[in-house]
């Protein structure tokens, strides 16, 4: 039973009120006199004949949670083990997602707002290299603003020794949400999350779970050859833009989920440019036939195991190219295809987006037509389309983007921000009075982005 | 208090001079030598007078099987090992080799025990490589945390709550936490010899507050320790190897 009162103090931390009492662990609130913000204290439940494995996973996240940073996992204040395993840690005012699952089936835009929050919360965890490997909505809290990732203890960080890589007499997860590889004991592959996340955006979108709530492995295993019915099929208002995110992400093998969790936000956010495949059309489950051929035949065994090459989110980096339509010259305008086309060939996974500002006024109203009675907005459209023609690359791995934004930078600032933009390509402007007087955009981007930048320049003569 | 592991220094003057400057930068105040100051390298009589030295301010130094080869000659040493060791003993002086006929196997002090090879029979000069390894070291010993040497290849093992033994490969320069209350056995890699595909020199930094141990890598001039293996004569391949790391 539970040893800890109300009112001891653990590693400096006096206990309050028990907030919270789950499976594995309890949550006191707690108050320290050095720090002036709301504290919980985390302690294993540990009773006779408990699984050990609890400890484990407790022990995993006193590893893990300090050692992470950001707006999107809770701080962590301290860990300890006297007189038994503790972490401290920052209270996060808000609601885990699982009242959502009392209204199903949720509006479209609910579910996409709610998928795009995920993808950028698992980002900020992929990029400090930890994989979650349970996410699901009771891990999941909202606050006002974002997502905020709960529990890292089944989670896997790429540096620190994994102490559940040897627990192995069963797949620690959540049923519904595991990955096929995650159920084989693949640890370590930041897709596994995005499985949860298309499980999880199923769910929301139809009101039942893909593939049940399985009790035991058996019929967990099933999901690697049983195909859940489209999301269409069971309802028909889901459009297909979403089916295919969804579709994409509870494929079988990890390496044909979207390359990485920042894609996945990208597609959620600009669902007019998802590139349809044939999963975007289902209306009906596979035929008996090729799901007994998925079950039985040696061929068709998926690869559930990647190397860590493969894995490595590095690979797959969204790329902004800001165009100033303007003003870019034809040698210029060569050069910045040329660097991208470099980029891309090294990288397989990457991804362009093609960015215009275009410029509003302030003091005069804005007119949507120009001139000549053409719209802006699609006459700078088609000009970035027919810039990156050249580029040939193949429609999944091109988008095109008219911002609108009284300043060029603070436009492709803010797309970049939003979009988690891992490097942004841009040319520089010809001398001008304009550019010594105000600064380069070149300059303010290269300043104040949060990635990569890449200044693009013809040598002079 | 942070402590700098120093093993399998191998008589390779410049690493030791490259990872004594690292730690001092890193803010260790205290030196373990984990055995092996000599063999394999040009430098055995320099390398002991410099540790030599740092033990009269504090350092901990243990024994190695090359330092007692050195006293009894390469009993069991493969063809290059016996080679340099017969160089190596020819050139130590009455007054190095009885410093090394003095060195204990073993040290222990507060939660930790430092050791050369296995610390469950440090005699016998057992490598820790594999987790049935560690395990049988563990199970001799009774300290919470391990630090070794003798492989020349760094590893983190570690008892888990579950009584399961995990195998870890460090990752270069980076703080791994040795969790209480588990237990924990850190084999750390060369200094004079690296043998884990990365040429650069290899200590190992405890920080005892934090409960944390790092694997540093230090670049060193290799060209010059190699360049006197080779004016001294030893086997090329003892030269060659330091650039792979191998």
């Amino acid at each position: 039973m539970h040893p800890v009162k109300r009112g001891q103090v653990i590693g400096g931390f006096s206990l309050g009120e028990v907030v919270h009492r789950g499976g594995m662990a309890v949550l006191h609130a707690a108050t320290h006199p050095e720090h002036d913000l709301p504290i919980l204290v985390k302690l294993p439940l540990l009773a006779e004949g408990d699984d050990p494995a609890a400890i484990v996973g407790f022990e995993m996240e006193q590893m893990i949670l300090p050692r992470l940073d950001g707006p999107h996992v809770p701080r962590c204040l301290g860990v300890g083990h006297e007189p038994l395993p503790w972490i401290a840690m920052e209270r996060i005012e808000g609601e885990t997602l699982l009242p959502l699952l009392d209204r199903l089936p949720l509006p479209i835009d609910e579910i996409v707002e709610t998928g795009a929050l995920i993808a950028e919360a698992l980002c900020a965890l992929h990029r400090q290299g930890v994989v979650h490997l349970d996410v699901k909505p009771g891990n999941l809290m909202r606050t006002d603003e974002r997502i905020i990732m709960l529990d890292f203890g089944l989670s896997h960080h790429a540096q620190l020794p994994d102490l559940m890589a040897e627990e192995f007499r069963l797949p620690y997860g959540s049923a519904p949400y595991m990955a096929p590889e995650q159920i084989m004991g693949v640890r370590g592959d930041p897709a596994s999350d995005l499985f949860a996340v298309g499980a999880f955006l199923y769910a929301l979108t139809t009101g039942r779970n893909p593939f049940g709530d399985p009790q035991h492995m058996g019929a967990m295993k099933r999901r690697l050859w049983w195909d859940p019915p489209p999301p269409r099929a069971l309802r028909p208002d889901c459009p297909p833009w979403l089916q295919e995110i969804i579709l994409r992400n509870l494929e079988v093998e990890p390496a044909r989920r979207h390359p990485t969790a920042a894609q996945l936000g990208f597609d959620l956010r600009h669902p007019e440019q998802v590139r349809h495949s044939a999963r975007a059309a289902r209306l009906k489950r596979d035929a008996w036939t090729d799901r007994i051929r998925r079950r039985f035949h040696p061929d068709h065994q998926p690869k559930l195991r990647r190397n860590a090459i493969a894995m490595a989110q590095s690979g797959a980096p969204i790329i902004a190219v800001a165009l100033d339509l303007d003003e870019v010259t034809p040698e210029l305008s060569a050069a910045m295809r040329g660097m991208v086309t470099q980029i891309m060939a090294i990288l397989p996974g990457a991804r362009v987006a093609c960015v215009n500002v275009l410029r509003t006024h302030l003091l005069r109203p804005d007119m949507a037509l120009d001139d000549a009675g053409r719209n802006k907005h699609l006459q700078r459209l088609l000009e970035l389309r027919h810039w990156s023609a050249a580029l040939k690359l193949p429609e999944e791995r091109l988008t095109h983007h008219v911002l609108e934004g009284t300043s060029a930078a603070a436009g492709v600032l803010e797309y970049a921000q939003v979009n988690r933009v891992d490097h942004i390509i841009l040319g520089a402007r010809a001398d001008s009075l304009g550019r010594r007087v105000l600064g380069s955009v070149a300059a303010e981007i290269a300043r104040d982005a949060a990635c990569s930048v890449t200044v693009v320049r013809l040598r002079p003569g | 208090m942070r402590i700098a592991l120093l093993a399998d220094l191998h008589a390779n003057l410049e690493a030791l001079d490259a990872c004594l400057v690292h730690a001092a930068a890193q803010g260790a105040e205290r030196l373990v030598f984990l055995g092996d100051l000599v063999g394999y390298g040009a430098d055995p009589v320099a390398v002991v007078a410099r540790v030599r030295d740092l033990m009269g301010q504090g350092a901990i130094v243990l024994r190695g099987n090359h330092d007692e080869a050195a006293l009894r000659g390469p009993i069991g040493f493969s063809g290059l090992a016996a080679e340099a060791m017969r160089w190596t003993q020819a050139r130590l002086d009455p007054e190095t080799k009885a410093f090394l006929a003095e060195l204990p196997f073993t040290h222990e002090e507060e939660d930790r025990l430092y050791t050369h090879a296995d610390g469950a029979n440090p005699p016998a000069w057992n490598y820790v490589t594999q987790a049935a390894d560690a395990r049988r070291s563990l199970a001799g010993t009774t300290a919470r945390l391990t630090f070794c040497g003798h492989t020349h290849v760094p590893a983190l093992f570690g008892l888990t709550a579950t009584d399961k033994l995990l195998h870890h490969t460090p990752l270069p320069d980076l703080m791994l936490p040795l969790l209480q209350p588990r237990r924990w056995l850190a084999v750390i890699g060369a200094v004079g010899q690296p043998r884990d595909g990365n040429p650069a020199a290899c200590y190992g930094l405890l920080d005892t507050d934090k409960a944390e141990c790092g694997w540093l890598r230090v670049p060193y001039d290799i060209e010059a320790a190699a360049r006197k293996i080779r004016a001294a004569e030893l086997p090329e391949a003892l030269a060659a190897r330091l650039f792979l790391g191998m």
